[in-house]
């Protein structure tokens, strides 16, 4: 169970890669996917390594991702 | 009560009585008297008086006053005014309530503070770029630069199109009584749902002249129209003295406008039937009744204190139903009635 | 007007969402461009400090000119350059406000140079956001007067010769040597530790207004990869290597 993920809004992404290159887990890539204005969007590649760190959404220019931690067992 | 009052002094105080609560200005001969009234009144009345660093930066402190919905104005002379034609574009296109005065001086460039009515194409044909209008309004006394200055407030806020006091040097420095209106109790100042409040329990509301899209934008554009349409339907003022019966009709307005009362009372008196038709809306221009004039009253002459601006409004409302000859002076020359008086005789049978 | 609810996933708690007071509009930005980083930090310190229904923003000229599609706040779009010169009358009309404006280099510093000065001589209550990325994206790619020298624009070809064309304007510096300002600092945003220190900064300039502290400007060196004709990451690498030798981060005027 991984300790965080991700949710990119597909049509917000502008396929940028400042999230790719930011994120210290490679968490993310750049898909083949492309989104209805042409993008290829950014998605998680590696979602088992997410820990919800946030760095990428602290970077994205588009504020098109919001980060999600998992609740820990027993609290 | 009558009080004794510059033409520049009159105009501010009769803003403040119209609820004006943002001054924003930049000094310049010569409407500087109305500067100095409004540093030592308005702030007394709770107003904001702030003088800018250019008539660039005022005009653009103006639009955000404006914006925010508060009834706001800024003077200037000739020179400062073409300073001020961007910002009055945008407020145009913005659709902003607000009042310009141009004290007019004589122009082109730096030219000189005499007294001259050579911004006359400057006001009402645009001076800023694209399709807008101002509503124009041309005192000719001390008593009426007063009283249209709080016309000028209230016909900017029921339109939404900012409005200009065109005025001139004389009339800014001349000293009369003056009988100031009331002053205009804030609950009579018409609300402004459009303007920046803060977005609470609303949807934002945003003050802008912009678009991209052209089929959007000429919809907004026609609509300005239509109001334009409304306004010339409704707001057009002028005067007419001795022209019942008259041989020759003077067109003037402003410092000429007076002027030309007395060539009238003194061709008169030498049993020349002359009259005075003198525009107090400039824009709208009073075209209508100019016109009907022109069924019977052969010769026009307009008498303005530059080359002939007012002359080609004259010309295309009376289209030909008359003689219009034109008798200007430059430079910040003002005729004497006996001059304009030497004028009005080539033109009628002595 | 209805905020939209993102779908929390089962068994995860939200970390970061984003923020409220930014409408549904996409940004036009370009992919990767630094406005809309500094444009999303706005909206978190709107947010943060709890100021959306009061606030209103003074959108420029320049690739910022839709700004005000992107808040849920009132708006004023202001002529090139005139920003401080409109949030000036907005503020002075109704001190309530949180007046803002958002400016980039041609915006504030070139045409509006005057403007800026003045409001911040002044000492308005107000905060400014000031992006400087040293070109004018909107138009094309022209010199910008924070262009850095040697470089390649459309209107110096050949690269800036500052013989001809001067230096690259560090208005910041001008504006500190004032008394009127409260606060002057110069940030980034080419790397998160950045973005977190602009973040810091841009809720300074807004908590000082609310606070009644005086004029407060954040300039955020940036870059345009558009114009530059690089892919986004290499814009951050420009910001770090070539722009700050000319704009120096940091505090340049801090009054408390």
């Amino acid at each position: 169970m991984p300790k965080g993920m991700v949710v990119i809004d597909k049509d917000r992404c502008k396929g940028c890669g400042l999230c790719v290159e930011t994120c210290p887990f490679g968490v993310l890539v750049i898909s083949p996917e492309f989104n209805r204005y042409g993008y290829n969007v950014a998605t998680m590649g590696a979602p088992e390594k997410c820990t919800g760190c946030g760095m990428c959404a602290q970077m994205c220019p588009d504020a098109a991702i919001d980060v999600y931690r998992a609740v820990k067992e027993g609290v | 009560m009558k009080v004794l009052l510059r033409g520049n002094e009159a105009m501010a105080e009769a803003a403040i009585r119209a609820g004006c609560r943002c001054y924003f200005c930049y000094p310049i001969t010569p409407q500087g008297e109305l500067v100095e009234y409004m540093a030592r009144h308005l702030p007394r009345h709770g107003g904001v008086f702030l003088q800018a660093e250019s008539e660039v930066a005022a005009i653009n402190m103006v639009y955000g006053a404006a914006a925010a919905g508060v009834r706001t104005m800024t003077s200037s002379s000739s020179p400062g005014i073409s300073l001020k034609m961007e910002g009055i574009s945008y407020l145009a296109g913005a659709r902003l309530p607000a009042v310009i005065v141009n004290v007019m001086r004589a122009g082109p460039g730096l030219g000189n503070i005499a007294p001259a009515q050579g911004d006359y194409f400057q006001a009402t044909k645009g001076g800023g770029h694209g399709d807008y209008r101002l509503i124009v309004l041309a005192p000719s006394t001390v008593q009426e630069a007063a009283e249209l200055v709080m016309l000028a407030f209230d016909l900017s806020d029921r339109y939404r199109v900012p409005a200009m006091i065109l005025a001139d040097g004389m009339l800014g420095q001349m000293m009369e009584p003056v009988e100031l209106p009331e002053p205009i109790p804030p609950e009579r100042i018409p609300p402004k749902p459009w303007a920046l409040t803060g977005a609470k329990d609303r949807a934002p509301n945003v003050v802008s002249s912009f678009d991209l899209d052209p089929y959007r934008f000429r919809e907004i554009l026609r609509a300005l129209w239509a109001v334009y349409r409304e306004i010339e339907r409704n707001e057009v003022r002028w005067e007419e003295y001795a022209t019942e019966d008259a041989e020759l009709v003077l067109v003037a307005y402003g410092t000429m406008g007076r002027i030309c009362r007395t060539v009238v009372r003194r061709a008169r008196k030498e049993g020349l039937r002359v009259g005075l038709f003198r525009p107090i809306s400039l824009w709208p221009f009073p075209s209508a009744p100019l016109r009907r004039l022109a069924e019977r009253v052969p010769v026009f002459l307009t008498v303005e204190l530059s080359a002939g601006q007012m002359w080609e409004d004259v010309r295309l409302a009376v289209e030909g139903r008359a003689k219009t000859p034109f008798y200007g002076e430059l430079g910040g020359v003002v005729p004497t009635p006996e001059e304009i008086l030497s004028e009005v005789k080539k033109h009628v049978r002595g | 007007m209805s905020v939209v609810e993102t779908k929390v996933p089962a068994g995860f708690v939200p970390v970061y969402t984003r923020p409220k007071s930014l409408s549904d509009k996409r940004f036009t930005y370009c992919p990767g461009c630094h406005h809309g980083i500094i444009t999303r930090l706005v909206a978190e310190a709107i947010d943060e400090l709890g100021i959306q229904e009061r606030t209103v923003g003074v959108a420029p000229v320049g690739c910022a000119v839709f700004l005000y599609e992107f808040f849920r706040c009132d708006f004023a779009q202001a002529a090139h350059g005139r920003a401080c010169a409109v949030a000036t009358g907005i503020k002075r009309a109704n001190p309530e406000l949180i007046v803002f404006t958002y400016q980039g280099d041609g915006d504030l510093a070139a045409i509006g140079a005057a403007e800026t000065i003045h409001a911040a001589n002044r000492g308005e209550n107000i905060t400014v956001i000031f992006v400087n990325n040293q070109i004018y994206g909107m138009t094309g790619g022209e010199m910008a007067p924070t262009t850095l020298p040697g470089m390649r624009t459309v209107t110096t070809p050949e690269g800036r010769d500052v013989r001809t064309t001067g230096y690259p304007l560090r208005i910041s510096e001008m504006l500190a040597q004032l008394d009127g300002p409260a606060y002057i600092t110069r940030q980034a945003v080419f790397d998160v530790r950045h973005v977190q220190m602009a973040r810091k900064a841009i809720l300074k300039a807004f908590r000082n207004q609310l606070e009644g502290k005086g004029f407060s400007l954040v300039e955020v060196v940036a870059a345009c990869p558009t114009n530059l004709r690089i892919p986004p990451t290499e814009g951050n690498r420009w910001v770090k290597e070539q722009a700050l030798k000319y704009f120096p981060l940091g505090d340049l005027k801090v009054r408390d």
